[in-house]
């Protein structure tokens, strides 16, 4: 199919005044390629910074000391790049190139592309910057911070306006399913990052979020479900629909059930977010509703999954032979099991056994690796050759790719699925006498060594395929040669509708109606911009007296957990199960958390949960622990954070977070801000004075006062009496 | 929980968003024939191009 612009068919060429009866168009491959190679790129970047993060668990002292490379850090470099890196430009190879033959046209506009392609990667760079220097809001895959969020905003609009853009001018009347993905996708992902991200900058490079505790974790999994839902569901299933016919030369099974299947996803998934805030403080009818609609997802997701295979049905012979379709038939076996374990895990009963385990771990990655990635690559390996003009450059490596990628998974997902559940067990065991079997939390993490060595071993497996798949695009790219604009010819949709005259905006003035309801948007979208944030800041009032905002001490110690990833591997939310109560302490009442912008809740316990860590062991343990952690709990796999000792901590936004979360509805009183750093300097004195005296040797100015401070302010608001000063605050 | 309002409108604005476009859709008759789109989506490969398994479309499957 050497088909270039030289000899491209010219019959179709109009002639002045004669009527047209063919456009000659090109597709836009090029950028198709750049996003292919991005794709590739990203995609064995994200795979090894997951290698290391798995490694980092077998062997807690690989790359010590490297502040960059802790696991905390790391590991929302890891989830960032594999959803927005890897995943992201997948979904624009497959957009970029589905979308232009399925509208029998161009791409709107090459200036968009081009912005749309670099805008993306410079995002994904300033993140790989920003992430491992401890730059991160701590919201699960909206880590980037406010800038960040901003261009984000920006390209996607690009992005947008090119997608609506060419489907408005299409040569086709009929919009294939695979079209209305897309602007689904485009559309919610815009809105989902934008209320997400509503945050308050106290500088270039931190702000806080504008909602506090319970609300932040309700915005947040709202998110952070839909991401997964029109990030990593819809437009994954619009390529399906795509690329499967197409690799399999068989139409979709039933065409129909494609309609329905879209219609009926997208209006179920964007209430199903509470089933990640199960048994936590969460009002418990949202809770509730969470998983109602989580279930009913079943339909609709297994609607998408039986047509996907039954489109296949009298071609599984091709299934034998061809990589493409393998990656396929695994792609969406693996979609088919995920959103079969999702419902239930929404299941309170079930989700009290596998939440905060690596259950979950096993769960998405069953989604990312079988289902995005066997997606990604089929297309890739589909893709590839079409733009090029060639074929293949190995079926047989394709095939080795296969199995290594097949392989890695289950040998990552088994294991991971074998510990969450021996874990959970041992978390809740009892014995005869009432007390919890396993009481020392680290019992538990130790028994599950092999697990994540095995783990690693299958997440290595996968990436010698990926290297292997990288090898065999490259090799096809060099054997063939790129048809960046490729020829193609289909009859006008109708007439040019518009003269030079006519501006969109014109053409919305002859349509009042129209007119009227974007407009009210408008205002609608205005008044909620305005008002939410004054009512938000006026619920956030303590329903519990005791609970005090933090002091500035405890706000920078604060920062510090965030900064350095704490939450990735410590909850702070005790649910109300006894096994928890009787391990950490009271259960976490919603009213604890009004002063938390962001929350901090966490949905991973690789190390215990810390809402009630504050005042149960010593200043002086926290200190020793956090050095070398290994030093007070003999084989824990959690990093020492020797910086946090030699570094200096800054104070110099003390006043700017005053004010800021002053501003976001925490009660300091008015002028607080001058009497913060002096404050600051007095609390610090104090714990540095107390572990002096412990003979350790601390310095006032250093970090780790900061975050000692903090954890042992955690959880203790409702255990002292009410008129009882906190340590040496206000 | 007041946050719950501004997800409710949030939410509500792109169901409202998505009903009308399945309403245009209906009626613009987009969905009256939902069995030729799956067969033309194989076939709007450039026809003069005979590459190996693209030009054989399997019409009565």
């Amino acid at each position: 199919m050497s088909i270039s612009i030289a000899d491209a068919p010219v019959t179709a060429r109009r002639e002045p005044g004669a009527p047209a009866r063919v456009d000659t168009f090109f597709y836009d491959n090029a950028i198709v390629r750049l996003f292919a190679m991005a794709t590739a790129g990203w995609g064995i970047v994200a795979f090894l910074v997951g290698l290391i993060v798995a490694l980092k668990l077998v062997f807690p002292n690989l790359l010590p000391g490297i502040p960059f490379l802790s696991y905390g850090r790391l590991r929302p470099l890891h989830t960032n790049a594999a959803i927005f890196a890897f995943a992201g430009n997948a979904i624009f190879v497959g957009v970029y190139y589905s979308l232009q033959r399925l509208c029998k046209a161009r791409m709107f506009s090459d200036r968009l592309s081009a912005i749309h392609f670099w805008g993306w990667q410079l995002v994904i760079v300033l993140a790989a910057l920003t992430l491992p220097l401890g730059i991160t809001t701590s919201k699960e895959y909206a880590e980037l911070e406010w800038p960040i969020d901003l261009l984000i905003t920006g390209v996607w609009v690009a992005f947008g306006a090119n997608l609506v853009g060419t489907v408005l001018r299409r040569r086709e009347r009929h919009m294939y399913v695979s079209i209305w993905f897309y602007l689904a996708t485009f559309l919610t992902v815009a809105l989902l990052h934008v209320v997400n991200s509503l945050e308050l900058p106290v500088s270039l490079l931190k702000s806080y979020s504008m909602y506090a505790g319970v609300q932040d974790a309700l915005v947040q999994w709202w998110y952070g479900h839909n991401a997964v839902a029109f990030f990593l569901t819809t437009p994954f299933l619009g390529m399906m629909y795509y690329f499967i016919p197409k690799a399999s030369n068989r139409p979709v099974f039933s065409y129909r059930l494609s309609i329905v299947h879209f219609w009926s996803l997208i209006f179920i998934y964007i209430w199903a977010g509470p089933h990640h805030l199960l048994y936590t403080a969460l009002p418990d009818w949202a809770q509730s509703l969470g998983t109602v609609f989580s279930v009913m997802l079943i339909a609709p997701s297994w609607g998408g999954m039986v047509n996907g295979l039954l489109t296949l049905r009298g071609a599984w012979d091709r299934v034998r032979e061809d990589p493409v379709l393998k990656f396929m038939v695994v792609g969406v076996t693996a979609y088919g099991m995920s959103t079969f374990e999702g419902p239930m895990m929404s299941f309170k009963n079930v989700n009290a056994l596998v939440h905060y385990t690596d259950y979950i771990i096993a769960h998405v990655h069953l989604g990312a690796l079988a289902w995005n990635g066997g997606l990604t690559f089929a297309m890739l390996y589909y893709v590839f050759p079409r733009i090029y003009g060639t074929k293949l450059y190995s079926t047989a490596l394709a095939n080795a790719h296969f199995w290594l990628a097949t392989l890695g998974i289950l040998f990552y997902a088994i294991p991971m699925y074998v510990g969450g559940v021996t874990q959970s067990l041992m978390w809740q065991e009892f014995t005869a006498d009432g007390l919890l079997r396993y009481p020392n939390f680290l019992e538990t993490v130790v028994r599950l060594a092999p697990m994540y060595a095995l783990r690693a071993a299958g997440g290595a497996l996968f990436i010698a395929g990926a290297l292997i798949a990288a090898y065999n695009l490259y090799r096809t790219a060099r054997q063939g040669t790129l048809i960046g604009d490729e020829a193609a010819q289909a009859p006008p949709l109708s007439p040019a509708p518009s003269t030079a005259h006519s501006t969109w905006h014109r053409t919305l003035e002859s349509r009042p109606v129209q007119f009227a309801v974007l407009t009210v948007v408008t205002v609608v979208v205005g008044g909620v911009v305005e008002f939410v944030p004054t009512a938000l800041v006026a619920s956030n009032v303590p329903t519990i007296s005791s609970v005090r905002p933090y002091t500035p001490l405890e706000i920078e110690g604060r920062d510090l957990y965030i900064r350095e990833g704490c939450v990735g591997c410590h909850s702070q939310m005790v649910r109300p199960l006894r096994a928890e109560t009787e391990r950490y302490g009271d259960y976490s009442k919603a009213g604890e958390f009004v002063f938390d912008h962001p929350f901090l809740w966490g949905s991973k316990r690789t190390g215990p949960d810390l809402h009630r860590v504050g005042g149960k062991y010593p200043d002086s343990w926290h200190f020793v622990h956090m050095k070398e952690p290994a030093a007070t709990s003999p084989g824990s796999i959690m990093p020492g954070y020797p910086w946090l000792y030699t570094s200096r901590l800054d104070t110099s936004h003390a006043e700017g977070k005053i004010i800021t979360l002053r501003r976001l509805g925490v009660p300091y009183p008015e002028g607080y801000e001058t009497q913060a750093a002096a404050d600051l300097h007095a609390q610090a004195a104090r714990v540095a004075d107390g572990l002096k005296k412990s003979g350790l040797d601390a310095a006032a100015d250093s970090e780790i006062v900061a975050l000692i401070a903090y954890l042992q302010r955690l959880g203790t608001d409702i255990k002292t009496p009410v008129a009882a000063q906190t340590t040496g605050g206000r | 929980m007041s946050v719950i309002v501004l997800l409710i409108v949030a939410g509500g604005m792109v169901a409202a968003g998505f009903l009308a476009a399945f309403a245009w859709a209906v009626q613009s008759g987009q969905f009256d024939d939902t069995c030729t789109p799956a067969v033309r989506v194989l076939l709007e490969e450039r026809p003069h191009t005979t590459q190996e398994g693209i030009a054989d479309v399997d019409l009565d499957s």
